[in-house]
């Protein structure tokens, strides 16, 4: 599973842009912050590199391993 | 919407641990590059299995040298350009710690250059990471040692004239033991870097090529984050790749890879043989006080 913390998040697009399976996608509404914050488009496709995690600037990914 | 699918914090990043919750969000710029540099320390840390509780970070003045505030361990914030001096202190001062030095390339290179190239000369044991990002973004964009020639700043509207600096070849040059160059968007490679150099007994320097959408691209037609690391990915070059090259292939190119990896006797060490070899003491603290000496 996959989190974007609101509070930290930024809005760089760095996430969307280095993912080399394209799990995220930007969210068309500004938040609160007047940032528009990156969204799970195919979270099934994730493989758990935690490549996003690694090149956030703002530590606001946190991609968790499932136990199943 | 999409909005709904981005859900609450549930569990932390794994670098959280080492920050200071309280002062986050941090001060930099959207998609500065100095925040992933932080996150590959903290994995090359990791890798490299030494203790968080015995680093010690310096840094000087600049975006850059901001980074130690965030981090939950021994901090120096120092003078401008001076980073190093006073972590050649603090080295000396207790050899056991790990020190770090985070520092940008207004630091390192203008006004600390000669500092720079003593440490590499002495080879003492200090880890360098100089996050540069070709510009000084914290005063406004003027135009810094290693901009491109070429590039625009707010000193220099019709672009740089000058040959800029190659911070990692000026280190081979000086004779840092460990010197290697990445750019903020090979995270992997940094941070494997960042071990080896965290490993190296000897100067290591680790220069990471960071983005700075604020002031060198809103300047150079790079506007967004996303433009400056795509430019980064199609301009690097793997150093061995470049070897190959010619010099005019390389203009506009950002040489990647390990430049030197080469280890020999490190400075307090030898100081503190000599000390040892002398007056039978390993260090000593306060020599001038001591009745014997």
């Amino acid at each position: 599973m996959i989190i974007v913390n609101p509070d930290l998040c930024k809005g760089c697009d760095i996430c969307i842009e280095s993912c080399p399976r394209h799990v995220y996608a930007k969210s068309e509404k500004l938040n609160k912050k007047g940032v528009y914050l990156p969204y799970l488009d195919n979270e099934k496709k994730c493989r758990k590199c935690h490549l996003c995690e690694l090149l956030c600037p703002d530590q606001a990914i946190t991609v968790e391993e499932e136990d199943d | 919407m999409s909005n709904d699918k981005v859900t609450t914090q549930r569990s932390e990043n794994p670098f959280m641990k080492y920050l200071r919750k309280d002062r986050l969000p941090h001060i930099f710029c959207a998609g500065c590059g100095n925040g992933t540099a932080l996150n590959t320390f903290f994995r090359g840390m990791e890798a490299a299995k030494i203790d968080f509780d015995n680093i010690a970070m310096v840094s000087g003045i600049g975006c850059s040298s901001r980074i130690p505030g965030y981090v939950k361990c021994d901090s120096l914030h120092t003078a401008h350009g001076r980073a190093i001096s006073f972590a050649t202190g603090l080295k000396m001062g207790n050899p056991n710690l790990d020190v770090v030095v985070f520092t940008g390339d207004g630091d390192a290179a203008a006004i600390g250059g000669n500092h720079l190239i003593h440490a590499a000369r002495r080879n003492i044991n200090l880890t360098v990471i100089c996050i540069n990002n070709n510009i000084y973004g914290m005063t406004g964009g003027q135009i810094s040692p290693t901009s491109p020639k070429g590039s625009f700043g707010s000193t220099a509207p019709y672009g740089s004239i000058d040959k800029p600096f190659d911070l990692a070849e000026l280190v081979v040059a000086a004779g840092g033991s460990y010197v290697s160059r990445w750019t903020a968007i090979h995270g992997l490679q940094l941070a494997n870097s960042i071990k080896k150099a965290l490993n190296n007994n000897g100067f290591s320097f680790v220069e990471v090529v960071s983005q700075c959408p604020t002031y060198f691209g809103r300047r150079n037609k790079l506007r967004t984050p996303v433009e400056m690391i795509k430019a980064f990915k199609e301009n690097s070059i793997v150093k061995k790749k470049a070897d190959k090259m010619d010099q005019e292939e390389l203009i506009g190119k950002i040489i990647v890879g390990e430049f030197v990896n080469n280890p020999r006797p490190e400075f307090s060490e030898n100081i503190c043989k000599l000390s040892e070899e002398k007056c039978g003491k390993v260090q000593l603290v306060k020599s001038a006080y001591l009745n014997e000496f």
